[in-house]
């Protein structure tokens, strides 16, 4: 976890999964 | 046609706090996006003028920010009556909507956390406000820095969770 969090590039894609783990959630609740 | 009703106060609030949010998340970007990265480029001599002078400013302005970013977001989601609905993220309220502003706020909230209570007394001890030793000083500033990092990882879904919900859901 520390060696992405030390990569920025890496922090960035981590953040766009998980918009896509947050609209699969937003969609499974409903 | 009404001026100051209660929708122009709604929006009133929703301007302080989206201003209050740039104020907090441009500083969050501008620490990980260009001061750490650069830092160790900058000669040693060179970086206590960082440290001493541009980083306590920048942190005022980034943790207000985050404050009243927290507090007009909670005065806005009571005046447009979905508080509670999205506390509980739209469980058992069959509404998008809840759940997508629901999550981000729990994201913001996390993020609002991390800023006031490991963030700021990791840095008081990187800018010496708050007395430390040599290696105390070493482990908060890699705490404070892998914090940031969190926070800017969660600044990511918590966006898009906050502008989906206002303009999609």
């Amino acid at each position: 976890m520390e060696k992405l969090l030390n990569s920025l590039t890496g922090t960035i894609i981590a953040g766009f999964v998980l918009v896509i783990v947050e609209i699969l959630v937003i969609h499974a609740i409903h | 046609m009404e001026f100051v009703g209660y929708d122009w106060w709604t929006q009133f609030i929703r301007w302080g706090h989206i201003i209050s949010a740039i104020m907090w998340i441009g500083h969050l970007w501008y620490f990980n996006f260009t001061q750490t990265p650069t830092m160790p480029k900058i000669p040693t001599e060179l970086r206590p003028a960082v440290v001493r002078f541009i980083l306590p400013e920048a942190l005022f302005w980034f943790r207000w920010g985050a404050m009243f970013t927290l507090g007009f977001g909670l005065i806005l989601a009571y005046m447009n009556g979905y508080l509670v609905d999205a506390i509980k993220i739209g469980i058992g309220d069959d509404n998008h909507k809840f759940t997508a502003i629901g999550i981000g706020m729990w994201l913001g909230t996390i993020m609002w956390f991390n800023v006031w209570f490991i963030i700021m007394p990791n840095q008081n001890k990187v800018m010496g406000v708050t007395p430390a030793t040599p290696d105390e000083v070493n482990a908060a500033r890699r705490m404070a820095g892998l914090t940031s990092r969190v926070n800017t990882l969660l600044s990511i879904p918590m966006l898009y969770a906050m502008v989906f919900a206002a303009h999609y859901y």
